[in-house]
């Protein structure tokens, strides 16, 4: 039984309809690509995962039991933790509270040292407060706030927008290293290459569908397909 | 000028405003951690004075009587979060005035229905009998002690917010809820301590003032209006905002009163005002919460 199992769901906002019977799969210990244009639906798509979106219909198991709207809270204490885009990280709190409050109700959490290890730099920014970092440090501890509630499943939502390209391969790097040490991922990125060269497996949106399902290799031999749906130039 | 009427005005003035400083400060927290803006905080405020007298009258002794105020608004703010507050958490602004400002009139018609109109008294403990002199006045001790016992209140409350668990969650919720539910944490059990801690804090505050003021069933209304200009002035959800807030409401009331009473109240919006102009999410609100 695949670790989270989404059968045809549909979520609106309001009257209107983001999200058209999407099926997907995430195996243990699998990296899956999220991808598609602005608009495809793909925070929506983990948001409903997540319960923050309740879907008008359609099932969700995770980890073997059915998840589709229960709260949010009840979802990330069964393990799953959702990275979201806006990144979330409450300003007036310093690094350190930030990550404290995500430990409260982990089962097994990391000590933070060893979320200083991963992140050195929030290390010596522990003390700041989180409206005082900058982007790719803000992105480095709604990374962090994941990790450290060891959860058996990361949905990373846009991790590397808007981003300097040294910050960008820096959390690469810390993506790389997470998923070989067996963690289970799925990342949404406007930055194809990059998820593509993270990602077991992939799925494309567009609005609302879903499109594609296969591996990496297979989407980049299409490209076609990645022009038309991803907006990408052979 | 009579500069022995300053020094006691500024002194009513520290009284008053640490005494709203305590009102307030349930009020901003509920308002920033649940989004409630709950127009029955003055009559929680009330209940929690006649509370105080009912439990002095059948036991003459005042500490009971501030326990039993504080204990008798711990556990009204728990009934009605379940019973009610809860399923406005997700309304509009408007419908929860409506229903909170319904609350406030029906606790005080029922207070008024039980008790009657006319004002009761709570009187100044034996500890807190005669005047201090300070020098350049004499003070009355009970004032000076009420100072003692809020600056005490709100060391504990700092205590509670900044170096807790439940505080961190709290100041977290201020600021976003959902980032907090989604990290796993349930916000409504948190909710419900907050609304019984605010609405605790209320009661107590209306037993410790009980003795300065006279025990009336609308003695909240006053009250509830001058605590929304503190956390408008300080700031929605900012514990520094209530304090500060708290004070400086305190002695515009009491120092304007030196030159016309009726102005006070004239003078509190207007610095309201000058504050929203200036600085719109108050002196220590942050900007842009949500
Ligand atoms: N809060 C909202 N209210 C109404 N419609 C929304 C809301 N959020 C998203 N939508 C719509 O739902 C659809 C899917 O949006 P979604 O945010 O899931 O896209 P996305 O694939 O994450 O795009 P992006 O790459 O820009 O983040 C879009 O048509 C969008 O306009
Ligand atoms: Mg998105």
């Amino acid at each position: 039984m695949s670790l989270l199992e989404v059968d045809k769901i549909n979520t609106y906002y309001g009257e209107a309809h983001a999200l058209f019977d999407v099926s997907l799969h995430v195996e243990q210990h699998e990296v899956v690509a999220l991808l598609g244009r602005n608009g495809a639906g793909k925070s929506t798509t983990l948001n409903t995962v997540m319960g923050v979106l309740a879907p008008k219909s359609g099932a969700i198991r995770f980890a073997g039991a059915a998840v589709a709207s229960l709260p949010p809270y009840e979802i990330a204490q069964r393990g799953l933790q959702l990275v979201p885009e806006e990144r979330r990280i409450i300003g007036g709190l310093t690094v350190e509270e930030n990550i404290v409050l995500a430990t409260l109700t982990a089962e097994k959490p990391w000590p933070l040292e060893r979320a200083y290890e991963m992140f050195p730099r929030l290390a010596e920014r522990k003390r700041n407060r989180g409206r005082e970092l900058s982007g790719g440090e803000q992105q480095m501890l709604a990374i962090a706030r994941a990790l450290v509630r060891e959860p058996k499943m990361i949905l990373l939502d846009e991790p590397f927008e808007g981003l300097a390209p040294i910050i960008v391969q820096d959390l690469i790097g810390v993506c790389r290293k997470t998923a070989e040490a067996g963690q289970t991922i799925v990342i949404v990125e406007q930055n194809v290459e990059a998820a593509l060269g993270l990602a077991h497996r992939c799925y494309v949106l567009n609005n609302g569908h879903v499109v594609f399902e296969g591996r990496p290799d297979a989407l980049r031999k299409d490209t076609d397909f990645m022009h038309r749906h991803l907006g990408v130039e052979a | 000028m009579n500069w022995s009427l300053l020094w006691a005005q500024l002194f009513n003035g520290l009284t008053l405003g640490a005494l709203l400083v305590l009102v307030a400060m349930g009020l901003t927290i509920i308002f920033g951690a649940l989004g409630v803006i709950n127009f029955a905080h003055g009559a929680f405020y009330m209940v929690g004075a006649y509370a105080g007298y009912v439990a002095y009258a059948a036991t003459h002794s005042f500490v009971l009587a501030v326990i039993a105020g504080a204990a008798a608004l711990l556990l009204v703010g728990i009934v009605i979060e379940r019973g009610l507050i809860r399923y406005y958490y997700r309304r509009p602004h408007e419908d929860q005035i409506l229903a909170t400002f319904g609350l406030g009139i029906i606790l005080v018609e029922a207070v008024r229905a039980w008790f009657g109109g006319i004002s009761q008294r709570l009187p100044v403990p034996t500890w807190g009998t005669g005047a201090v002199n300070l020098g350049f006045l004499y003070y009355p001790t009970y004032r000076i002690e009420v100072l003692g016992i809020v600056a005490v209140t709100l060391v504990v409350l700092y205590l509670v917010l900044y170096r807790t668990r439940l505080g961190l969650i709290v100041r977290a919720g201020i600021e976003d809820q959902l980032m907090v539910n989604v990290l796993g944490i349930n916000v409504n059990r948190t909710f419900l301590v907050v609304f019984g801690l605010g609405s605790m804090a209320a009661g107590f505050a209306g037993v410790i003032n009980a003795p300065i003021v006279t025990v009336v069933p609308d003695m909240g209304e006053l009250v509830l209006v001058q605590s929304f200009v503190v956390i408008v002035i300080g700031g929605v959800g900012s514990f520094w905002g209530a304090l500060i807030g708290g004070l400086i409401a305190g002695e515009i009331i009491s120092l304007t009163a030196i030159v016309q009473p009726a102005y006070s109240e004239v003078m509190l919006f207007a610095a309201m005002a000058i504050v929203l102009i200036l600085r719109p999410q108050g002196l220590f609100g942050v900007q842009g919460r949500q």
